[in-house]
């Protein structure tokens, strides 16, 4: 049998070898027997790129898949041959004229999906029949319309992703969605909840964004329960702002919608992982329920008209200061042609004072410098130091209590608006939708500080 | 109902699943410390599972049952025993070697050939006994075989994975779990059906325990090992009785298993008679009867009642609580009557697996859960209640009914629940998942879920195992338990002690302290199996002295063994001690000198004791000087020595 390269998939080196010696092949259901007698039977795995040569993955009839090395099989025979074709089940999603009309956009992200699981691929579940399929609740919340934009992993978001996705929420408002979902990966969720909050701006109706921190083969996902909770905001929400909409507790309890402009994936893994920072979020949300935690918002109104900007310079980046931080870091920068730096600085927005010729040199040259603080709460305050008073002398836009990465968005944002000095800086601090507040409730910045008494007492007595 | 059955005339067949936690430091993929139990938390998540779909779009049995029971899941977390890991809010670590290493020993203990690769898998629990809502499992061993009973007991295969949560409790649609041993590593060894009656199930356990515990690495105590046992008869399926505790509960299970599944069949064969053959010949239908009740002398089935007993149970809404208005449904069972009393097991009839089926899927748990006209409660007017019952669904004399209560949705559920164990009944016996109780009865606890609930673990990187380290692993192994009772048996240790060491590991320092520090076998044999007992009893912390102290002690003993004799004063001075050597120990008592002229202090104190005048036989004389002189010389001059010395006294003053 000739073995081509996609019927081996996975193997190379010695296993390789063998296997095509052998006449086998992925998806060949064999029986294996090795120099100490055991008989294994099952199917042949793919195997992934980055494990060994030396071993032949075989998935058993009890569900377990183990791998053989390949100088210890005393004999194969090829039984039959299974390859497995996965296909969500699609069952029509049912439409009723008395619900609401949400579009969701995908991204790439997996909101609901399922696992192979012979090879642990995860099959993405997208089309409205495939998500009525694994999550029939979102039938009596909507009527349920999907565009598939792009096939990203949630890290490859940039440029052209995000002025497509603009551009999209454009043309699915003109149409009449009541409401827009997103689902995204969590990674970089923030980024684009930002960019997109200035280049769609005046929305009539709710954008929210979702995804899950557990992926949704496994039983115990968040992901059903965050797609039901952003599609009650987006078909029945008042607020016609771009939001994120993740778990509040870890706990199957309540989600929250974050504002665009101030919410950060905080955890690498928790599932309560987004918080509001420096303000408190917009609304809890729930399978019944919603409780609006400020009046503070743009409300739904169908007779309002979209403003779509969707540009974007991406010649922007952020320099996250630490001490001792050389200044030919920030003449490279120049060198490439870089037109925007974001600075993350120490406490009130602070770097040292040997970067400050490169940076003053960076500035002439055209170079946009921002300054936003590493603390993430609280304000650049560069008033209140020498050392920041000469970096506003230099000519470094003080932004005051947004966060950095937001302030990466929308430097790349107004970037593609304009390149004046004096026009960039008018931009950057004109708040568009509170990325900067002029007030810091005292309730915007808490970090509950684990194993203090009060705290272990209220954490005792709460869903985490 | 018989009692007495032939095993081999119904074609009995049982195996074995038996798990074993190991002894770690830590778990098996995070680094919380392992077997470190509290009675108390300081945290809670809810939680909620969802079935995902196999491979052609369908669900795993078990999962969608589970689904359907619609549970509310509480954890109950600790943070001196969990971490992020275990309330699945962080992806595993890497799998502890060390685990691994055990789980390769015992592998190589039970004759297994090791995997070359291990792969984790994921399987699918949706009872909210694990977090993820599956449990990390991998296969390290295959294809081992012990000796047992003169022939061999085939080992189809090890896995070694985290041991699950505690059940707190259950009620309605909550369920309560609490997380400490969650994670621990444990072995789960599977046997291959190779038993033939109740007798060799207990044998097989005991016979696994024996060999998992040569090697002194696993856990001991109640709950670090726990058997599912797999039965069916000819003609029948295989059922799950899981979790049983002690291997002698094995014997009455198994066989009250199998005349449940030999009664099944009868019935089966029953309704094929009726011309019940496939799922579409049945005609169960049901219909709300609340109104029927609401005088009834059976409170549980009146509507005010209903409400003390939720308000009383503190059944909360959307919590234990099932949703819709309180109803009472009768459930018609067409062409059924003689079914619902038909004898399964010698305390039950098949009500009783409607019973089971209700109380977990519908979670409508208030007792008596149902009840039914072929055993219809007698109190006042309850004939008539009955008659009007059937009346009003239209029963024929050859019909029966079931009622069920509860909120409506779920004695919605539990009608179709109804419905399905019937359609189970013509096809003979369901798969099911039993619970035992000590009595050999068992209750339904869930279908047996299928292979299509097992998924890669795509969190986990598969780990390849060397001959290199198997081989190292195998050079260090103990003998197995059956080369251990040929030595010790040899020297007239009984088979009771011995096993009695090998269970708690103790075989181990008896192998080391005979092999490495001159100690006589059969005296070690004797120490730790039985001579030990006595001091444990009494509260002495024998069980904390390391092996390496018992050594040391043991070469004292070969060195001088006058020091055996003062045996139990020593070994408590050593437990108390910890941060003393042996040497020390000893060196404080004095015990290591012989006093000169001891020969003086015997006779100083025969000559000096008051006897009394009644009691004075010779041998009653002799055992009461030679407790008196002990108490100064014991382990100090050998006893016979002191004896020799005594005797001659006495005789000199009896002539
Ligand atoms: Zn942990």
């Amino acid at each position: 049998m000739k073995s081509t390269s996609d019927e081996l998939k996975g193997y190379k080196g010695l296993a390789r070898k063998k296997l095509i010696e052998w006449g086998v092949r992925v998806w060949s259901d064999v029986r294996v027997i090795n120099d100490a007698g055991s008989v294994f039977e099952g199917v042949i795995l793919p195997r992934f790129g980055y494990f060994d040569d030396l071993h032949l993955v075989i998935k058993m009839k009890n569900g377990y898949n183990t791998g053989i090395h390949v100088n210890r099989v005393k004999s194969i025979k090829e039984i039959g041959y299974k390859k497995a074709i996965y296909k969500i089940p699609e069952k029509e999603f049912p439409h009723s004229d008395t619900l609401r009309n949400v579009t969701l956009l995908g991204t790439g992200g997996t909101i609901a999906s399922r696992l192979d699981y012979r090879t642990g691929a995860v099959i993405p579940a997208f089309t409205p029949g495939e998500l009525y399929g694994a999550v029939p609740e979102l039938a009596d919340i909507c009527n349920l319309k999907t565009k598939k934009l792009f096939g990203v992993f949630s890290e490859n978001m940039a440029k052209q992703e995000y002025i497509t996705l603009a551009k999209t929420i454009g043309e699915e408002i003109a149409a009449g969605a009541d409401g827009i979902v997103i689902g995204h990966g969590t990674d970089t969720m923030g980024h684009t909840a930002a960019i997109l909050s200035f280049m769609v701006q005046q929305s009539p109706i709710p954008i929210v964004i979702v995804g899950s921190q557990r992926s949704s083969d496994r039983p115990s996902s968040d992901a059903a329960l965050n797609l039901i909770h952003a599609v009650r905001a987006a078909a029945l929400g008042d607020i016609a702002e771009v939001q994120i909409c993740m778990f509040g507790p870890t706990s199957d309890y309540y989600g929250l919608l974050h504002r665009g402009t101030r919410c950060r994936k905080m955890h690498s893994s928790y599932r309560s992982t987004f918080r509001t920072v420096g303000d408190i979020p917009l609304c809890m949300v729930n399978k019944n329920n919603f409780e609006y935690l400020t009046q503070d918002y743009l409300p739904r109104d169908t007779e309002r008209h979209v403003m779509i900007y969707p540009v974007f310079n991406d010649r922007v980046t952020i320099l996250y200061y630490y001490p001792g931080m050389n200044p030919d870091l920030v003449d490279a920068l120049v060198e490439k042609g870089y037109k925007g730096i974001v600075i993350a600085g120490t406490g009130l927005g602070h770097v040292n004072k040997p970067l400050y010729p490169a940076i003053k040199q960076a500035i002439k040259q055209g170079v946009h410098v921002v300054m936003t603080v590493q603390t993430l709460w609280g304000y650049v305050q560069m008033y209140v130091y020498d050392t920041g008073r000469d970096l506003l002398d230099i000519g470094v836009i003080p932004l005051d209590n947004m966060l950095p990465e937001t302030a990466l968005m929308k430097l790349c944002w107004v970037l593609g608006h304009t390149d004046n000095h004096d026009e960039v800086l008018r931009l950057m601090r004109h708040s568009v939708n509170h990325e900067i507040t002029e007030r810091e409730p005292h309730n915007g910045y808490l970090i509950l500080q684990g194993g203090l008494p009060e705290i272990e007492k209220f954490i005792s007595s709460h869903w985490k | 109902m018989e009692q007495n059955i032939n095993y081999t005339e119904i074609g009995l067949i049982a195996g074995l699943e038996v798990h074993q936690q190991l002894l770690t430091q830590r778990k098996l993929f995070c680094h919380c410390p392992s077997g470190l139990y509290t009675k108390d938390h300081d945290g809670v998540v809810l939680r909620h599972m969802r079935p995902t779909l196999s491979e052609l779009g369908e669900y795993d049995g078990t999962a969608l049952m589970e689904f359907k029971s619609k549970k509310n899941i509480i954890y109950l977390l600790h943070k001196n025993n969990v971490c992020t890991y275990e309330m699945d809010d962080t992806p595993p670590f890497l799998m502890n070697q060390k685990a691994l290493d055990v789980a390769i020993e015992q592998c190589l203990m039970l004759g297994c050939d090791i995997i070359d690769e291990v792969h984790v898998a994921r399987k699918q629990y949706l009872d909210g006994s694990i977090p993820t809502g599956f449990q990390r499992t991998a296969i390290v061993g295959v294809n081992g075989r012990l000796p047992f009973l003169g022939r061999e007991l085939s080992i189809t295969q090890v896995s070694i994975e985290e041991d699950s949560c505690r059940e707190v409790s259950d009620k309605g649609h909550l369920i309560v779990w609490r997380t400490d041993r969650l994670g621990i590593p444990l072995i789960e060894t599977v046997t291959g059906p190779d038993l033939r009656t109740p007798d060799e199930v207990v044998e097989a356990i005991l016979l696994i325990g024996r060999v998992c515990r040569t090697t002194g690495h696993v856990r001991l105590g109640l709950g670090a090992s726990r058997q599912d046992i797999n039965v069916s008869v000819r003609g029948g399926r295989r059922v799950e009785i899981k979790g049983v505790p002690q291997a002698w509960w094995a014997r009455r299970l198994v066989h009250k298993e199998a005349i449940r599944q030999v009664n099944l069949l009868r019935l089966r064969d029953e309704l094929h008679k009726r011309g019940f053959r496939t799922a579409d010949d049945l005609v169960i239908k049901h219909t709300d009867v609340t109104s029927l009740f609401k005088a009834s002398q059976l409170a549980f089935l009146r509507t005010e009642n209903w409400d003390r007993y939720i308000a009383e149970e503190n059944r909360r809404p959307g919590m234990e609580l099932g949703e819709g208005p309180f109803c009472v449904r009768a459930v018609k069972l067409t062409g059924l009557i003689n079914t619902l009393n038909w004898p399964t097991q010698p305390d039950y009839s098949f009500a009783h697996e409607l019973t089971g089926r209700v109380r977990v899927i519908a979670g409508l748990d208030q007792q008596p859960i149902l009840i039914h006209s072929e055993k219809w409660p007698n109190y006042k007017g309850s004939q008539r209640e009955l008659l009007r019952v059937k009346e009003k669904i239209g029963c024929s004399s050859n019909d029966s009914v079931v009622i069920i209560w509860g909120p409506l949705n779920d004695t919605l559920t539990a009608a179709e629940e109804i419905r399905i164990r019937h359609v189970d009944a013509v096809n003979g016996v369901p798969n099911e998942t039993r619970q035992p109780f000590v009595d050999g009865n068992t209750d339904f606890e869930r279908i047996l879920p299928g292979p299509d609930r097992m998924y890669p673990d795509t969190d986990s990187p598969p780990i390849s195992i060397t001959r290199q380290r198997v081989k190292q692993l195998r050079a260090k192994l103990p003998p197995p338990p059956w080369e251990r009772e040929e030595l010790y048996g040899a020297v007239g240790v009984p088979r009771n002690t011995i096993h009695f060491l090998i269970r708690r590991g103790d075989a181990a320092i008896v192998d080391k302290v005979v092999g490495m520090c001159g100690a006589d076998i059969r005296q070690a044999c004797f120490f730790f199996g039985e001579w030990l007992k006595g001091m444990r009893r009494d509260g002495a912390a024998v069980d904390t002295i390391s092996i390496e102290r018992w050594c040391d002690f043991f070469k004292l003993i070969a060195k001088r063994p006058v020091l055996w004799e003062a045996r139990k004063q020593l070994v408590s001075l050593i437990a108390n001690a910890p941060e003393k050597t042996i040497k020390q120990i000893v060196k404080e008592t004095g015990l290591k000198t012989k006093p000169s002229g001891w020969e003086n202090l015997v006779k100083k104190i025969v000559e000096n004791s008051q006897l009394d005048p009644n009691n004075n036989s010779y041998e009653k004389q002799f055992r009461f000087y030679m407790g008196q002189i002990l108490k100064e010389l014991r382990g100090r001059v050998p006893a016979r020595s002191v004896i020799a010395v005594l005797q001659e006294k006495l005789h000199k003053r009896i002539i």
